[in-house]
């Protein structure tokens, strides 16, 4: 029995997938936020899968990176939510919509 | 990974990661959502453990498990009123979220097992050649992100801090 | 040509136990000042550089019984370790950093003394104690740190701590705005500092390793020896100056051009911005007169003796890259002479005392660049150092009468304060003395040997060489002799011209910049109007200390004209003899020399009758007629040098004004092009989306049912575009995405 980049691919889908899915599906932006940590996990581990699978530390600076980038935006997007919930008195993706036009 | 026992805790590890990103995606019940988020990224940082990705083990613990959940686990507390949290994550277009979730699966795994097996390379620490890296042929990168890092902390600042829409309400800014 | 090293002399206690004494006041001063009044801030601020002082002095006998050119050096730990980068946190002491350590925390220490009687009465004593310790922690780091890295650090602490105390009395907003000013100033010069820092760097990085064979160096049992090989490149001021030890990579340095300069000169000239910034020279001195702003003892300690020479000490540190381009070298002297004229210049009609200092010590931080421009290092810092002791006595002067006066600063207010004030006015005038360079004061010693050094360089690229400057230096050591006995005359002569009302005095009327009574210093409520009174002995003995040292601080370095020891000389010789051989003389006699001794006397006392004879008393109505005179052209002259040439206001149009012009262009580029760009891609967007919808319309008629309800959805969807909900976006991106690897994998397969 051997774990190889196969499995580590089919762990990266499924959490990109359920990422994904939780981005469209949810209304609160919390939770939306939380489908885009679970993207971002998804990415960083096929960087880091590749990089142990191929040659090289490259893909694991790059997770590094990845990982303050991830950050940043975290940072920011919930201040954005804290702040559009103060505005709005809700979090509802669906009804901020008011830049539409 | 080879051997029974890694691949064991591998599966394991999978499991949780995978059980946590359902729960994200499928709890109507926001503070479950968060505790189910970080138990994925824990599920993660095992991973990586087992992958020998020292630094991005403990970065994975530092920043997603310690910062970021933390963080999230804050913003559901601040919007939603304790008295609704089971009801504030209302689905909503299912079917469209299950179109995405299959049109994204199907390939992606499709090419996962194409995959070939893969030769590990030797285990080595990885945070020395990361810092290296970091400060050598990375070092625009490097210095990029501080920067962005920067305006996300201001940003953030910024932002947090808020605005009052009424003039009368902001002495600090008058008076010069 | 190696120097012993004395490792592991605990150096580290001279920086760290100011910065001791800045936590204690820092962290919880202000609990302690309520709690057990005002001895429990200063005692520590003032006890713990005095201790500082002890160590720098220990550290001074170590080297005064060593060998000439040991070298203490205290390696705390590595600071970078990133191959060729090194850099430790380590501290150095040879005899330059010596001279300097001594004058930070002596000078330091007497000027913690005077502020525990000049800022007693501010509520935030301990505030005031903890920025100054943090100041002479910052201050010796610089000065002791034995790698540019480690001095730019302390480079950086010192403007810090400079803005902090400008701003000290940050309610009032001239104040706030002046420490703004000094900082963004000072941002410009560490800029080219920095630059010039990275430069070196990669310039000696560039030159193939060679390693250097360790046969040369010595060592002794108790001195270790540097024997491992030379790193390619360093930040480390010794192993700087090993490196360029080596002709070929010398000769690499010098002859490699960028932007049609030397590398040297181009690196020696982005230092010297640096230089420039902190010690206010043209053109960045404008912070200087502003920072005025501040208390009288920060005016002393950080904007006179001590924080602004540190431009002077970075090019001496920096000899044996200097003394490599003569380019770069006649840059900084010419710079310093026109300086010293130019402040010199305007100090000769101001009216707040503390501005004609301020003056004062742009001008003569011209003279010191003067001196290591033309290569006469050890000189420039000689008259670091006497300047520290007049300048700083000075200074405390002016406090001690600003604080008598009631927070008066103008001249025009005072006078007659010699009867009221007798230990304030010797004091002051012995330093006046000094610096107007009477013979046997100290600023004598040090400013003739400028000027004779400036006149005899053989160094300059300039057609005359030093003559120029040396005329430049002598008019304005005139003009210094002048308006400083006129800023005696002015305060301490005739009668006090300051009792009664403030608003009826002899100012009003004309253009004068009224200073407003301080808010914030003495309660004045029943002393106001009342006479000037001596100020406590806590200052008046540091007055009384500074003074003497005015007097006889410059006999370390007699003149070899007089075949009598030059102790200061022989004492820096070993810190410089790498650059001397590339220092010539342009061999003029000793003829000469006495000469000029006689015209730089001559000058000091023709400088010193002409103020005596406009100010004494103030009884020559002479002044008030030239300002007021019926010629134009007289008027105008005087305004314009009152007004210091406008060269702030000249500043304000350009590099203000400019900024913000800038940052409104671009707002008005962002406003009316990238603004409208997205309008237009949104229409755009809108059109594209009301197409799709339209042929979702046509083509549903004809199309299969269960095709054409797919087909509608996506219509709704591609409608629905511009929805603004982010979940519809996420979906298109995501199902876009898909679909584009999707085909990539297709087509690559």
């Amino acid at each position: 029995m051997s774990v190889g980049l196969p499995h580590l691919m089919f762990l990266s889908a499924v959490l990109l997938a359920l990422g994904l899915y939780t981005m469209v599906t949810r209304r609160n932006a919390v939770a939306i936020l939380m489908g885009v940590e679970l993207v971002l996990n998804a990415g960083l581990l096929n960087l880091v899968a590749f990089s142990r699978f191929g040659r090289g530390i490259d893909g694991q600076v790059f997770g590094v990176f990845g990982v303050v980038l991830a950050a940043a935006e975290a940072v920011v997007a919930l201040a954005i939510v804290l702040q559009v919930f103060r505005a709005m008195r809700s979090v509802d993706a669906s009804r901020a919509d008011r830049m539409k036009e | 990974m080879t051997g029974t026992v890694p691949t064991l805790a591998f599966w394991g590890l999978a499991l949780l990661t995978i059980a946590g990103a359902a729960g994200v995606a499928l709890s109507g019940h926001m503070v479950r959502s968060a505790f189910s988020l970080f138990a994925a990224l824990f599920g993660m940082a095992g991973i990586y453990a087992l992958l020998q990705a020292d630094l991005m083990a403990v970065v994975q613990l530092l920043v997603y498990v310690g910062g970021i959940s933390v963080l999230v686990l804050f913003a559901v507390m601040l919007t939603s009123g304790i008295g609704r949290v089971g009801t504030d994550n209302p689905s909503h277009r299912p079917i469209g979220g299950l179109l995405v979730l299959l049109a994204v699966l199907i390939p992606a795994l499709g090419l996962a097992f194409r995959m070939p097996l893969g030769i590990e390379s030797p285990a080595d620490p990885t945070v020395a050649p990361i810092g290296d890296a970091l400060l050598g042929r990375f070092v625009l990168p490097f210095e990029v992100v501080s920067v962005l890092l920067l305006a996300a902390l201001v940003g953030a600042v910024n932002l947090a801090r808020g605005w009052r829409r009424d003039p009368e309400e902001r002495p600090s800014e008058e008076g010069r | 040509m190696h120097h012993p090293i004395l490792k592991d002399f605990p150096l580290f206690w001279i920086p760290l136990l100011p910065l001791l004494g800045a936590f204690w006041n820092g962290t919880q001063g202000w609990w302690t000042q309520r709690r057990f009044g005002r001895a429990a801030v200063h005692l520590p601020a003032v006890i713990l550089p005095a201790a500082s002082t002890v160590v720098a002095i220990w550290g001074f006998l170590v080297l005064w019984f060593g060998d000439p050119g040991t070298v203490l050096h205290d390696s705390l730990w590595a600071w970078l370790d990133i191959p060729p980068l090194r850099a430790e946190v380590a501290f150095q002491m040879d005899r330059l950093s010596a001279v300097m350590a001594l004058v930070v925390t002596f000078v330091g220490t007497l000027i913690h003394v005077y502020s525990t009687g000049y800022m007693k009465d501010d509520p935030a004593y301990w505030r005031f104690f903890a920025y100054l310790n943090l100041f002479l922690f910052a201050m010796l780091v610089l000065v002791l740190g034995d790698n540019l890295l480690l001095m730019f650090v302390g480079w950086e602490g010192v403007g810090l701590c400079s803005y902090l105390l400008i701003s000290f009395w940050w309610r009032d907003r001239e104040k706030a705005k002046a420490g703004m000013k000094a900082f963004v100033v000072n941002r410009i010069g560490d800029f080219g500092f920095t630059l010039g820092v990275f430069l070196l760097f990669f310039g000696l990085m560039t030159t193939p390793a060679r390693p250097v064979p360790p046969a040369d160096r010595p060592g002794s049992p108790d001195v270790a020896g540097h024997l491992e090989p030379l790193p390619p490149t360093s930040v480390t001021f010794r192993e700087i100056e090993q490196l360029l030890q080596d002709p070929s990579r010398r000769d690499l340095l010098v002859q490699r051009k960028v932007l049609g300069l030397s590398l040297v000169t181009l690196v020696c000239l982005l230092l010297f911005v640096g230089a420039t910034g902190k010690s206010a020279q043209i053109p960045l001195y404008v912070w200087l007169p502003d920072a005025m702003a501040g208390p009288t003892p920060v005016s002393a300690l950080i904007h006179a003796a001590t924080m602004v020479t540190a431009g002077v000490y970075l090019v001496a540190r920096m000899h044996f890259l200097f003394s490599l381009s003569p380019g770069a070298m006649t840059v900084v002297a010419s710079i310093g002479a026109l300086t010293a004229l130019f402040a010199a210049s305007i100090g000769l009609f101001q009216h707040d005392i503390k501005k004609v200092l301020a003056y004062s010590t742009v001008s003569q931080l011209g003279f010191m660049f003067l001196a290591v421009g033309v290569g006469a290092w050890w000189v420039g810092i000689f008259h670091l150092m006497t300047h520290a002791f007049f300048k700083a006595c000075l200074f405390l002067g002016s406090g001690s009468v600003i604080l008598g006066c009631h927070h008066e600063q103008d001249m025009r207010r005072m006078g007659g304060l010699r009867r009221l004030m007798p230990i304030t006015a010797t004091t002051y005038l012995l330093a006046t003395a000094a610096i107007a360079g009477f013979p046997f004061f100290s600023g004598f010693f040090s400013k003739d040997e400028i000027l004779w050094k400036a006149f005899d360089s053989g160094n300059l690229l300039l057609p005359g060489g030093g003559v120029l400057l040396w005329g430049m230096a002598a008019v304005a050591a005139f003009g210094t002799s002048y308006y400083m006995f006129r800023s005696y005359y002015l305060t301490f002569s005739g009668s006090y011209r300051g009792a009664g009302d403030h608003g009826a005095d002899v100012a009003s009327g004309h253009d004068a910049d009224h200073h407003a009574p301080d808010p914030h210093g003495t309660p004045a409520e029943g002393h106001h109007g009342s006479l000037p009174h001596e100020s406590p002995v806590s200052m008046t003995a540091v007055l009384a200390v500074l003074a003497a040292l005015a007097v006889i601080g410059g006999l370390v370095g007699l003149p070899h004209l007089w075949h009598l020891p030059n102790f200061f000389e022989a004492w820096l010789e070993p810190v410089f003899e790498s650059s001397a051989p590339r220092i010539v003389s342009a061999g003029h006699g000793h003829g000469w020399e006495w000469a000029l001794m006689a015209i730089s006397v001559a000058l000091a006392f023709g400088g010193f009758g002409l103020a005596r004879w406009l100010y004494r008393d103030a009884r020559n109505p002479l002044p008030e007629r030239l300002a007021r005179s019926p010629n134009r052209w007289v008027r105008g002259l005087h305004r314009v040098v009152y007004h210091k040439y406008y060269v702030d206001e000249a500043y304000d149009l350009t590099a203000v004004r400019g900024a913000l012009w800038t940052s409104r262009a671009f707002a008005w580029w962002d406003v009316q092009v990238v603004d409208r760009l997205v309008i237009w891609v949104g229409a755009i967007g809108r059109l594209l989306g009301w197409i799709g919808g339209a042929m979702d319309r046509a083509f549903v008629d004809g199309a299969v049912e269960a095709v054409g309800e797919m087909i509608s959805g996506a219509g709704n969807r591609v409608r629905r575009w511009h929805s603004g909900r982010i979940q519809a976006y996420v979906q298109g991106i995501a199902l876009g995405a898909v679909a584009l690897v999707v085909v990539a994998y297709l087509l690559a397969w």
